[in-house]
């Protein structure tokens, strides 16, 4: 191979790096950096109906019903709610009232029928026992506010 | 402070995330030991000062 | 005035390939040893003494190693698009020759980000890779480093190659706010930053510690390769030089 040929195999190989670069970044801006839409955008009809489409949000607390492989459960944004409908193996991190991010087509009947199912976690890291007091101490702080609305309540103290 | 593991074997395990750990560690150092390589490969061939110094004449 | 000629005059006295090669030789040896000490203490902690996390288990420990890293693959962008600019503006050989030392540490940084995300990504998320924008700005930064170094070996003339080079790093560095802003402004998979300037972090202690000296010796680990790096490039491009020649052992 002449240097010169090999100078020219050498700007091709950069010149394709960069159209690459390009290719992605418009493919992106097309459709992927809305990576999900979230129950209100699909109920305003923002999102792509007539394609498959990614939904995100919480899964509701007390939602989720198996049978066999199948399942379902209500994707929330604390405003609006989407039934999902799921056949598969849930990644390890879904749980109820934690984010989710699942791919399939809503169906005219309002379901949404997903073909992939992801789970979303948040950025905060802590060990298990900081994690339980984190949620022992919210429910105490739930139930003495409780108390306070309604006197009597279970837990007030007397 | 504590070691937060019982035995070695549990360290390993990495709670049964074992193959996405040590194949995430494994990859980066294997990264970093082939760019020192590499690096030290190319001052070698440069030569001490005192080499170059020597080999200028001829070249 | 009389002290700004001097503090110019000893700025451009270090930004010579004469002055600096010496001074490289004597100083990554330090930055090399330290960089080794916080990655040996950064993966004590992170390994052994901190806990495993309450949602994610012991595959969070992938962390120790993926934000230094993808810290690192945008931080030297940043100093590389800074260096374009002098190359630009100031036309130093030193700075051109710092650029593409610290490519191929960029390069290897964000590869070594985008691996071990994917590997914290299947057992957290369900999936290696998904095309959301944080992912995607990252590969886009992985192709903005090759095509910086491919360009560079393309281009025989050296200050062609210096100013083509500077050029795409001065262009791409457009990509890097938007890696780090990508999960606020749009919404991802990708969760958001655990450590920012403008609050607490959202860590338990130990993690911190072991992630934060983790990404002190990666930044130790790239000036160090960087300072060889430069000095190979110094020797490559000045061969002829009679400072050189006449140097003895640097």
């Amino acid at each position: 191979m002449k240097p010169r040929h090999r100078r020219f195999a050498w700007i091709g190989v950069g010149l394709l790096a960069l159209c690459a670069a390009l290719a992605l970044v418009l493919n992106a801006f097309n459709s992927n950096l809305v990576f999900f839409f979230t129950p209100t955008q699909i109920i305003a009809r923002e999102a792509p109906l007539e394609r498959a489409f990614r939904i995100g949000g919480m899964v509701e607390e007390h939602s989720l019903k198996r049978a066999d492989t199948r399942v379902q459960f209500v994707v929330t944004d604390k405003a609006n709610r989407v039934t999902v409908e799921y056949v598969g193996i849930l990644p390890d991190l879904f749980k109820e009232g934690k984010g989710v991010v699942a791919q399939g087509r809503l169906g005219a009947d309002g379901l949404f029928r997903a073909d992939q199912v992801l789970a979303k976690h948040d950025e905060n890291y802590m060990p298990p026992e900081a994690a339980a007091a984190m949620k022992k101490g919210a429910e105490v702080a739930e139930g003495l506010s409780r108390s306070l609305v309604e006197p009597g309540a279970a837990g007030a103290p007397r | 402070m504590p070691v937060f593991w019982n035995s070695v074997s549990e360290f390993v395990a990495m709670g049964g995330y074992g193959d996405y750990v040590w194949g995430a560690y494994g990859v980066t150092l294997m990264a970093i030991v082939i760019e020192v390589l590499a690096l030290r490969l190319r001052s070698r061939r440069l030569g001490t000062p005192a080499q170059r110094a020597l080999g200028a004449g001829q070249s | 005035m009389a002290t700004l000629t001097a503090s110019r005059s000893r700025f451009f006295r270090y930004a010579s390939p004469a002055t600096f090669y010496p001074l490289a030789g004597r100083l990554w040896p330090w930055f090399a040893a330290v960089a080794a000490v916080l990655a040996l203490a950064g993966l004590a902690i992170g390994l052994l003494i901190a806990p495993t996390d309450a949602t994610q288990g012991d595959s969070y420990r992938i962390i120790f190693i993926h934000v230094p890293a993808a810290w690192m693959s945008m931080f030297i962008y940043l100093v590389m698009a800074f260096y374009a600019v002098l190359t630009f503006v100031f036309q130093t050989r030193l700075s051109a020759m710092m650029m593409r030392a610290l490519a191929p540490t960029g390069a290897m940084f964000t590869f070594i980000a985008l691996w071990t995300g994917a590997l914290w990504g299947k057992p957290t998320w369900g999936a290696w890779w998904v095309w959301d924008a944080r992912l995607t700005s990252e590969l886009i930064l992985l192709f903005l480093y090759l095509g910086f170094m491919a360009l560079q070996s393309a281009i025989d003339d050296t200050r062609r190659a210096d100013r083509a080079g500077a050029l795409v790093a001065l262009v791409g560095v457009v990509n890097v706010p938007i890696i780090y802003f990508s999960v606020k402004w749009w919404n991802t998979l990708h969760q958001g930053a655990s450590v920012s300037l403008t609050r607490a972090p959202s860590m338990a202690r130990e993690m911190l510690i072991g992630m934060l000296l983790m990404a002190l010796a990666c930044w130790m680990y790239s000036i160090a390769v960087a300072l060889v790096r430069v000095r190979a490039l110094i020797v490559e491009r000045e061969r002829d030089a009679a400072w050189l020649r006449e140097a003895g052992e640097a």
